[in-house]
């Protein structure tokens, strides 16, 4: 909502400062988003008095003028205007000022002559559409004041972001009861100036039916249209609209079209109530009603020259014949009162909200009206905004009221009263309010307080502009804003803590990423929807674009990514992670949700070092290790396995759950290989770790090289002797070194292999550690047909 | 009877004990302070053999003797390693760079919402999490959207394509918000939780909007809460987050699921106050939503609201990141850039 400081100015009847309005709006709920200075391209222009004028020797229409501009040194000025003559003072130009309309003025000759500015008129400064020569100043102002404090035509622009509650603060009316709040000061509609000597009585009132200056009008669409006031106004002369009514609309960036729609336009930015008049002369029948749109639909031009079709069931207001606008929404072309018209039908209805908002999303068709109507308008405040538009209305294009105006209003109702108990404001807000601040905070609003407090709660009657309170609640809600938030105490009071664990799911996604983060990599959060061809995750109705059309199914194609981003940028070295919801979907059913852990390595190892060189690159033995600490991070109770040629994860119950390989990418060719993995991440809660005694006698250690034949695994040379070597006081086994070439027999290969022996009772001697490898070397040769390579 | 003549050659050999070199002195100390032949440890085992007048005072002179050469001996050795160590040195380039290792670190949205949790949870909060799909009736109906309301228009809404299956229509939840409900409908109050989660809406990417983000609510139900606890809670929260001197202030808004509905502003992360471009000239910064959780989302969590009051707020970790760290592009946060990730702690690289 825009709102014009001049405007607000005449409703409260005391300057105003723009920025402290802003602030106090904000503090009531209404926080200004900006403030627009208007009038600021003027700000350049200066006074300047005309001392001499001559004509201009090589061309009749122009004079040469000598001009004072308060810098002391006379200026010689061609000017074009009749009614230039010197010793008045006229708005300044300068050379280097930039015109409202964009345009710079530059030294240049005009027939011959220098110029060194420009003297003004009044359109050439955007203050309205008067031909007749330079703008005469009326001023005592010395040569040289900056224009803007001469002319009376600064105003100030707000724009308010008002909240989906607060319908009435789409008028400046309410902002206007806002301000007086923070004021503590009264305020009361601003006069029409000039305004007619008009006898109006009020609307005759009817249920859905009736006559108006011999227009039949009809509610026919009882539910729809809640209340219909109309009027008929005969010999009005549509033209422009007097100045200060232009100035009005403009202040707040509406466009002045004609003497008639500038007025149902003021009334709708002043008491946020939009009204539509109509060429009388237009209307077949003549007849208006409001209805639902036929069946089939019903086609329409509406103002914007765009031709329409109104689906049925949508609200229409249609003469006899057919549908002459969308109600609440828009007028049509046919029935628009244009140059030629002299009879006017005003309509001034109240329309259920959620037909306004069907119509406008049915036709995609945003305007002031819809926004309006959609909020909710008031439909008891209805009669006083109708009267003042026909006032104006005979005030700035004359005419006569034909007969009575009318009033239909099929259903006719109250604004709603809630009862409200004192004890209630206290109970949620945590502090005891008097009952007068209460009665003020209400009043303050424009509720009525209609019965002193008895039986602990008071009545209230709620205004008809505040469609949104409609429970004690929401009372207790505007006592808060108008007694003041930060009035309202801020002391930690004693608190129960929740009763529930940590989610498990926390707790596992932050395990992970920090066990992830501690092996040097950075972690990154991609978009969670992407394109997704194999539509293993759950498509989008409405993706916001082609490229997020689906929800993830795994984490690794956006590392993928990522880590060709990083390349296209030269960067070589590539670590990242990402802890993450995935999808996959499911048919006729939620989509299965699951927390995932993904990583990809390509690069060096280590940042290089001047006394290393370059480290060397990642390579599949890295990526082994991160994932195997990936897997013990995210679900201890998996295993990591070999499937195929790469890596997996697999649970106790067999359930595969992660994976691990060199990945495909789009790679330059500097690029490292690049390897990856992912898996689920089990959010429950993980078991600590139980404590071990620490040996108390020294470990012996033996490497052994063995010839493993082809087709045999390391995993189960260690295997073997793991299960069988506890008996013989064999702590571990790690692999050390591994030969393969030619020298070995039958295509076998040599890995070499460090035991530790430890007894836990006492110190082992050679002799019995002798004893064990033979045993187990046995074993090896009979088992796996692994023998020793220096046998 | 101690000899004094022999005191005074052992006292002549710990004059000299200063001009020793390393291995000079390694024997000397074998030599003196040795445990079998070392002389000193001769005069003190012969104590024994002396009479027990004379032994007092002949065993307090040996003693402190031992204690001089003790210390002459570990100066001695000080200064001879400090010489050696300054003669290394002198040929190395100390300003030469150390061996680096790569350094891994959470994201700067994590380190945010970590942080905001880590608060909250000090003040007997817990963690609860939600679905990421949810169905309008958690994401809108129970929290009071009425349908066909303009308060709809806040949240555009991305829904799944179901192709004409299920009969519940489901939705990438536009808030964290459905979390309350299932939080509220699980068990009995008193609730405190904090509720971190990613959310969607159809908001096209630009400098500052982005079509998932992620929430950081928080919830808190019980007889008695009012709205001065949530002021007091929130405001202290900003103050352990953004620093003990932070301004605060609470401004009336709307939300449906709350009311009374404010927005908490604190003073500008940028200017301090005085008024800059970001903060609109005001000195203020919008930086979470909050309320009196609304009667009917009680009502619709089968709470009875005359006994059960309860506060909620909810914050975007996104644009607390971009303030904290100045980035200018909301974009940065879903990309991988390691020069970018690199400024998040750790070394280059």
């Amino acid at each position: 909502m825009k709102a014009s400081r001049t405007w607000l100015e005449a409703f409260l009847r005391r300057p105003l400062d723009a920025r402290e309005m802003a602030e106090h709006l904000g503090m009531l709920g209404a926080p200004v988003d900006a403030i627009e200075s208007v009038g600021a391209e003027l700000a350049a222009f200066v006074v300047a008095e005309v001392t001499d004028v001559r004509p201009h020797p090589d061309a009749d229409k122009l004079r040469l003028t000598t001009v004072d501009d308060g810098s002391g040194t006379p200026l010689t000025v061609v000017c074009g205007a009749p009614n230039v003559s010197a010793g008045h003072k006229y708005p300044f130009a300068r050379l280097g000022t930039t015109m409202p309309d964009g345009l710079v003025i530059e030294r240049r000759k005009i027939r011959g002559h220098a110029s060194e500015g420009m003297l003004c008129s009044a359109r050439e400064l955007g203050l309205g559409t008067d031909h007749d020569g330079i703008y005469t100043l009326d001023t005592d102002a010395a040569p040289g004041t900056p224009l803007l404090e001469v002319l009376a035509l600064g105003d100030d622009r707000l724009e308010i972001d008002v909240t989906p509650n607060r319908a009435d603060l789409l008028g400046h009316k309410g902002i206007a009861r806002e301000l007086a709040i923070a004021y503590a000061a009264p305020f009361r509609l601003p006069a029409i100036p000039g305004e007619a000597d008009l006898d109006l009585p009020a609307p005759a009132r009817y249920a859905d039916e009736a006559m108006v200056g011999g227009v039949r009008l009809a509610i026919v669409d009882r539910a729809g249209c809640g209340r219909f006031l109309a009027a008929v106004i005969r010999g009005v002369r549509v033209g422009p609209s007097p100045d200060w009514l232009v100035e009005r609309l403009e202040s707040v960036g509406s466009r002045s079209i004609n003497n008639i729609v500038d007025v149902t336009n003021y009334v709708m930015l002043e008491l946020n109530q939009p009204m539509h008049a109509y060429d009388a002369a237009t209307l077949a029948g003549p007849a208006v009603m409001a209805r639902a749109a036929r069946s089939g639909g019903e086609a329409l031009v509406t103002l914007d020259g765009v031709t329409r079709t109104v689906p049925e069931g949508t609200l229409v207001i249609a003469d006899a014949e057919r549908a002459i606008g969308i109600a609440g929404v828009m007028g049509g072309e046919a029935t628009e009162v244009g140059e030629g018209t002299t009879d006017v039908f005003l309509e001034c209805a109240w329309f259920d909200p959620r037909r306004i908002r069907a119509s406008r999303r049915a036709l995609n068709l945003p305007t002031d009206a819809s926004q309006r109507f959609e909020r909710g308008t008031d439909r008891w405040g209805a009669v006083d905004a109708f009267r003042r538009a026909v006032r104006m209305i005979v005030t700035v294009a004359g005419g006569t009221v034909d007969g009575t105006t009318v009033d239909c209003f099929p259903a006719p109702v109250h604004p709603p009263r809630i009862f409200l108990r004192p004890s209630r404001v206290a109970q949620v807000l945590g502090v005891e309010l008097s009952w007068t601040e209460i009665e003020r905070c209400l009043v303050a609003i424009g509720a009525t307080v209609v019965s002193k407090p008895d039986d602990g709660r008071i009545a209230v009657d709620v205004p008809g502009w505040r469609p949104d309170l409609v429970a004690e609640i929401d009372l207790v809600e505007e006592i808060a804003r108008v007694h003041g938030y930060q009035n309202i105490p801020t002391e930690l009071r004693p608190f129960r803590p929740g009763l529930r664990p940590d989610d498990a799911g926390w707790e596992a996604a932050e395990r992970v990423r920090t066990g992830l983060a501690a092996m040097g990599m950075r972690e990154v959060m991609t978009m969670s929807m992407r394109r997704d061809l194999t539509a293993t995750g759950p498509a989008i109705l409405n993706p916001v674009s082609a490229e997020l059309s689906h929800l993830r199914s795994a984490l690794i194609p956006a590392l993928i990514e990522q880590v060709e981003h990083n390349w296209a940028a030269h960067t070589r070295d590539v670590r990242l992670f990402e802890v993450g919801t995935t999808f996959r979907a499911r048919a006729g059913a939620r989509p299965d949700e699951a927390l995932h852990a993904a990583f990809v390595l390509t690069g060096a190892r280590q940042p290089g070092h001047w006394r290393d060189g370059e480290a060397a690159a990642h390579d599949r033995w890295d990526a082994r290790w991160a994932f195997e600490r990936l897997v013990a991070l995210a679900d201890p109770t998996a295993a990591v396995q070999v499937e195929g040629d790469r890596w997996v994860a697999v649970r106790g119950d067999g359930t595969p759950i992660g994976w691990c390989d060199e990945l495909e990418a789009d790679s330059p060719p500097w690029a490292a290989p690049l390897f990856g993995g992912e898996m689920r991440v089990a959010v429950a809660a993980s078991e600590p770790p139980r404590f071990v005694p620490l040996p108390h006698h020294p470990a012996v250690a033996r490497d052994l090289a063995l010839l493993l034949g082809a087709g045999r695994t390391v995993a189960e040379v260690v295997a073997l002797l793991e299960t069988r070597g506890g008996k013989l006081a064999l702590e571990s086994v790690a692999v050390v070194d591994e030969f393969r070439g030619p020298g070995l027999p039958d295509g076998r290969r040599s890995v070499a292999l460090r035991l530790v022996f430890r007894a836990t009772d006492r110190t082992l001697t050679d002799a019995e550690v002798d004893k064990a490898i033979g045993r187990l070397v046995s074993m090896l040769e009979r088992e796996l047909d692994v023998t020793l390579r220096s046998a | 009877m101690v000899d004094a003549i022999d005191l005074g050659a052992l006292r002549a050999r710990l004059a000299r004990v200063g001009t020793l070199d390393l291995p000079a002195l390694e024997a000397e100390e074998i030599a003196v302070l040795g445990r079998k032949q070392g002389e000193l440890t001769a005069r003190l085992k012969a104590l024994a053999s002396i009479p027990v007048e004379a032994r007092r005072e002949a065993g307090a002179a040996l003693n402190a003797l031992k204690g001089e050469f003790e210390a002459a001996f570990a100066a001695r050795r000080a200064e001879l390693v400090a010489g050696r160590k300054s003669a290394e040195r002198a040929s190395v380039d100390l300003t030469m760079p150390g061996r680096a290792r790569w350094v891994g670190s959470r994201h700067p949205v994590t380190l945010v919402i970590d942080e905001i949790v880590a608060i909250f949870r000090g003040l007997g909060f817990s963690v609860a999490l939600g679905p990421e799909v949810e169905t309008e009736e958690l994401n809108f109906h129970a929290l009071n959207f009425p349908p066909d309301h303009p308060a709809m228009d806040m949240h555009d809404t991305l829904y799944l394509d179901q192709g004409g299956a299920g009969t519940e229509r489901l939705l990438l939840r536009t808030h964290t918000s459905p979390v309350q409900i299932r939080t509220m409908r699980e068990g009995p109050p008193p609730h405190r939780v904090v509720i971190p989660g990613m959310v969607y809406r159809n908001d096209p990417f630009d400098p500052s909007h982005a079509p998932a983000f992620s929430q950081v609510e928080g919830l808190a139900i019980d007889e008695g809460i009012t709205f001065v606890d949530l002021k007091a809670t929130l405001a202290h929260f900003a103050r352990r987050f953004l620093g003990a001197d932070t301004r605060v202030r609470f401004r009336p808004s709307f939300f449906p699921f709350t009311e009374p509905s404010a927005e908490m502003d604190v003073g500008c992360l940028l200017c301090g106050g005085a008024g800059c471009p970001p903060c609109k000239g005001t000195g203020w910064m919008e930086i979470l939503g909050c309320g009196m959780v609304h009667e009917q989302v009680l009502r619709n969590c089968d709470l009875d609201p005359e006994r059960w009051t309860g506060w909620a707020f909810g914050m975007g970790p996104q644009r607390i990141a971009m303030l904290r760290y100045g980035l200018p592009d909301i974009r940065l946060l879903y990309g991988g850039d390691m020069r970018f990730l690199n400024q998040f702690g750790g070394l280059a690289g």
